[in-house]
């Protein structure tokens, strides 16, 4: 009798899980499916494909791919422009390496901290956008100014060590300690990898359910979405305090990869623009987007540098000037992004463009 | 029997200007509601303050036994009250089919019933076969009754139709007059529209408001309002009473 | 005592002409929002140009800055007209987000090209006046300060004049009120555009040169000054141009006795938090027109 229940339950639970699957990516064509997983299957072998250099830059792009998500969830999803994202990534990285530096708290503990405090931090910031009808434009430079108060802020907060810079103990390279993000980089590969991918998984999620609905609907016109009955505030601060508590995340990866935060740094404007280029140049509002965004800008940067420094150039700020390039040429050109006009091309079209 | 919408004297005005000056009037529940008169006349501040999207200055609107004036749009839509807007405002990058989910989840508890749930809906509305297209890409009459549809999912009491019949060729207009008859019939749907169309107007409504200048100058039946001499002279001309 | 309320009113003077030239350079941002309704994020950027051609020129030829104050302010208008001509006008019907971005990516461009060609090491202008000051009373003030601010008042008494009496500078204001209305009565919209951003791009040029008077030149301080260009402008009301003066102004009498009162590296967070304070609760400022 009570095997009989067991394999019941178990059987409902997997039917459960199926049709989560289902839901999630079922209406994917195939083709999406096989590109998706040749990408995937390329990813999880890269550490015994490329060498170091490259492995750092693939944790790079991975890196903004994440935190381009995490931001397309704000501004591609239900529509608000953040010029200060920084904010929750400073934050985030903060409070963990403070957490782990004085009392050897592990960063995964510090990120349980870490996340509501950023997402409350964007509730704050929400709040008084919304509340107070700040959109548009007006939002963005709200953001920047709420960025710049925390960088100037931690630049002077002694508990931080201020502008002379938070640094992480590290006391090995050697071997690999999950636990407390310490360890060689093919580690930090594999956690910004998986991280990456569960973001790409929640924000499919997310948009196929009642609240990404409601996202693209608000997105799309606030006030036809309120007359059909929803409540745009809550699902406008719902956006913005994941996004927020996602890219806290982002911080928390950066302060134990490169075991040092400086808040000219971490906080500068620099940051913010770095975390929206992808998403804008691979297309806002597409689940593909700041992903392509971030291999194509990172990759093509990188081609840049060593290209230059191989002519002999050691140019700092070509770089920037670069990602300023492509997202003129795309804002003018592409103005839904890169990603829209590829998947034209090749055939894959998404639901929410 | 208690209206299903009253509306006493309310009043609204912008700066210098008097846009509803103390309207009055009731709606039965199952009536076929017009409200007619020029443009300016303050027909949409009227909806508009009914359905939320601004708050009265004075007066008191009560919808079901209960006050409504002042409340944000999504709470009047979440005690019934569907609307569609003078300018249409489908979302222009989702589907046909997305459009009237967005509506249902009002009342659905995930995507998926509530994408069950519009089925009959979309045929009700002959939009079943285009439930794919992107809702900016269809004709007009076809993303007018899209936002019907989208008004409807949200399985309101009272429908407040803002000028639905603008544009639409009398074949189309007719369409729409039968669809809503259909509507108000079976489902007992209360509807309140404004028109300048008289032909609909004629065909529809059992109740005739007329507003001019914000002012309420006449109210009855359809047959009684086209003759009345105030109305006349104000908006409908001797030559259209005459056709009538 | 005396020695107290003489530093307090020897900082409130240096703030009141710093926040003359602050408020020359908000000017421009004003005009180029109220009349061409664009947000210019790479304004603080194109002030940086100018005060780097300032640098330049001051090195190498010894020219001082104020004599060079009419060609780079003329440089900057054809710059800002050329932006506004080719970048901006083709794509006036583009969502607002865009256009923005379009200027993030100018911004972007410039503080990083400037990083290239002159490094991040600070440039001065060491002009022969630049430690002489005025006393009257207990009141000291910096010479190259009160040039400055002198210089300020003049060039944004003209641009008063200008758009009041010129008929260029009326049809400019009437497409500001009414852009319809004046495609109707036959303006030129699209040029007259251009020549307002070229306007807006010399009144941030001349401040630009004012600025190299009183402050050390680095690549990043294009960003520094767009952020303030903003607060400044915001506090005082968009589209309003005595606003863009007054909030000048009051930036910079706040920012310089907040860096009196606390340190002087924190003093922008006090814009910061006007800023915040009036979008929140007075967004369209002090003068400002509530079309936002």
């Amino acid at each position: 009798m009570a095997a009989e229940t067991v394999t019941k339950t178990t059987a409902h639970r997997a039917d459960r899980l199926a049709r989560l699957a289902a839901s999630v990516f079922g209406d994917v064509s195939p083709r999406a499916m096989i590109l998706l997983g040749v990408l995937l299957a390329v990813l999880l072998m890269a550490p015994w494909l490329v060498n170091d250099y490259l492995l750092t830059i693939l944790i790079v792009v991975l890196y903004f791919a994440f935190t381009g998500q995490a931001w397309n969830i704000m501004m591609g999803f239900a529509g608000q422009l953040s010029l200060g994202h920084a904010i929750y990534a400073g934050i985030g990285g903060y409070i963990a390496a403070v957490l782990f530096a004085r009392f050897g708290i592990a960063p995964w503990l510090g990120l349980l901290a870490a996340m509501p405090i950023a997402a409350v931090c964007g509730a704050i910031i929400g709040f008084l956008a919304f509340r107070f009808r700040v959109a548009g434009v007006y939002f963005a430079i709200l953001t920047i100014a709420f960025a710049e108060f925390a960088r100037i802020g931690f630049d002077h907060m002694d508990f931080v060590n201020a502008s002379a810079g938070l640094f992480l103990p590290v006391t090995q390279y050697a071997h690999n300690d999950l636990w407390h993000l310490r360890g060689n980089p093919t580690m930090f590969y594999y956690v910004i990898l998986a991280a990456a991918a569960f973001v790409f998984v929640l924000c499919r999620t997310l948009l196929k359910s009642r609240i990404g609905y409601c996202w693209l609907a608000i997105r799309e016109d606030e006030q036809a979405a309120r007359a059909v009955g929803i409540d745009s505030f809550r699902y406008k601060m719902a956006a913005v305090m994941i996004s927020a508590a996602i890219t806290s995340f982002a911080g928390v990866f950066y302060a134990f990869f490169y075991n040092n935060l400086f808040p000219e740094q971490v906080f500068n404007i620099s940051r913010s623009i770095e975390m929206i280029l992808g998403p804008i140049i691979g297309g806002i509002g597409t689940l593909f987007g700041p992903i392509l965004g971030a291999f194509v800008l990172t990759g093509l940067a990188e081609g840049l540098n060593t290209a230059l420094v191989g002519l002999g150039f050691d140019l700092p700020g070509a770089k920037q000037v670069f990602y300023g390039v492509c997202l003129l040429l795309v804002v003018i050109a592409l103005p839904d992004g890169v990603w829209p006009w590829l998947a034209r091309l090749i055939g894959l079209q998404e639901r929410s463009q | 029997m208690t209206p299903l919408l009253s509306l006493q004297s309310v009043s609204k005005r912008f700066r210098g200007l008097v846009a509803v000056d103390a309207v009055s009037f009731d709606v039965a529940p199952g009536e076929l509601f017009a409200i007619i008169g020029p443009n300016g006349a303050g027909k949409t501040t009227l909806f508009n303050m009914i359905a939320g999207a601004i708050a009265p200055d004075q007066g008191l609107i009560n919808f079901a036994g209960e006050s409504i004036g002042g409340l944000p749009p999504d709470t009047v839509c979440r005690r019934g009250i569907g609307r569609t807007f003078q300018i249409v405002r489908p979302f222009p990058a989702l589907s046909v089919e997305d459009n009237v989910v967005i509506g249902a989840l009002l009342h659905s508890r995930d995507v998926v019933r509530a994408r069950e749930s519009t089925r009959d809906l979309l045929r009700r509305l002959d939009l079943f076969g285009q439930r794919h297209r992107i809702a900016g890409t269809l004709t007009l009459p076809d993303r007018k009754r899209l936002e019907v549809a989208r008004a409807l999912a949200t399985e309101p009491k009272l429908l407040l139709l803002d000028e639905v019949m603008a544009g639409l060729r009398p074949t189309e207009s007719d369409r729409m007059v039968a669809i809503l008859r259909a509507l108000n019939r079976e489902e007992e749907l209360t509807i309140v529209l404004i028109e300048h169309v008289m032909r609909a107007v004629m065909a529809l409504a059992s109740s005739v408001l007329v507003l001019d200048h914000g002012i309420a100058i006449a109210q009855g039946q359809p047959e009684a309002i086209v003759r009345d001499p105030a109305v006349v002279q104000s908006y409908l001309g001797a030559n259209l009473v005459e056709r009538i | 005592m005396t020695q107290l309320i003489s530093v307090w009113l020897n900082v409130t003077v240096a703030g009141i002409l710093t926040g003359l030239v602050y408020g020359l350079m908000a000017l421009g941002l004003s005009v180029i929002f109220g009349v061409v309704r664009v947000v210019n994020f790479a304004h603080g950027e194109m002030m940086s140009i100018a005060m780097y051609l300032t640098v330049l020129l001051f090195s190498s030829l010894s020219l001082d800055p104020l004599v060079m104050l009419v060609p780079i302010a003329a440089v900057l208008f054809v710059f800002g007209y050329a932006l506004q001509a080719g970048l901006i006008n083709p794509f006036i019907t583009r969502p607002e987000h865009s256009q923005f971005l379009l200027l993030v990516a100018l911004a972007l461009i410039i503080v990083n090209s400037l990083l290239i060609i002159f490094g991040p090491d600070a440039r001065t202008v060491q002009t022969a006046y630049v430690f002489d000051s005025f006393e009257v009373g207990a009141l000291i003030v910096d010479a190259t300060k009160l040039y400055a601010g002198a210089a300020a008042i003049v060039v944004a008494a003209l641009l008063f004049v200008f758009f009041r009496f010129a008929p260029l500078g009326k049809a400019i204001r009437a497409c500001a009120d009414n852009y319809t209305g004046a495609l109707v009565v036959g303006l030129d919209v699209k040029r007259l555009y251009a020549l307002t951003f070229g306007l807006g791009a010399a009144c941030v040029g001349a401040a630009g040169v004012m600025m190299t008077l009183i402050v050390d030149v680095t690549p990043m301080i294009g960003p520094t000054y767009t952020l303030l260009g903003f607060v400044i402008v915001i506090t005082g009301g968009l589209g309003s141009m005595a606003g863009a003066l007054i909030g000048g102004l009051l930036i910079g009498v706040t920012e310089a006795l907040a860096g009196l009162l606390f340190t002087p590296s924190a003093k922008s967070m006090f814009a910061f938090a006007i800023l915040v304070l009036v979008l929140l609760f007075r967004p369209q400022g002090i003068l400002g027109r509530r079309t936002i």
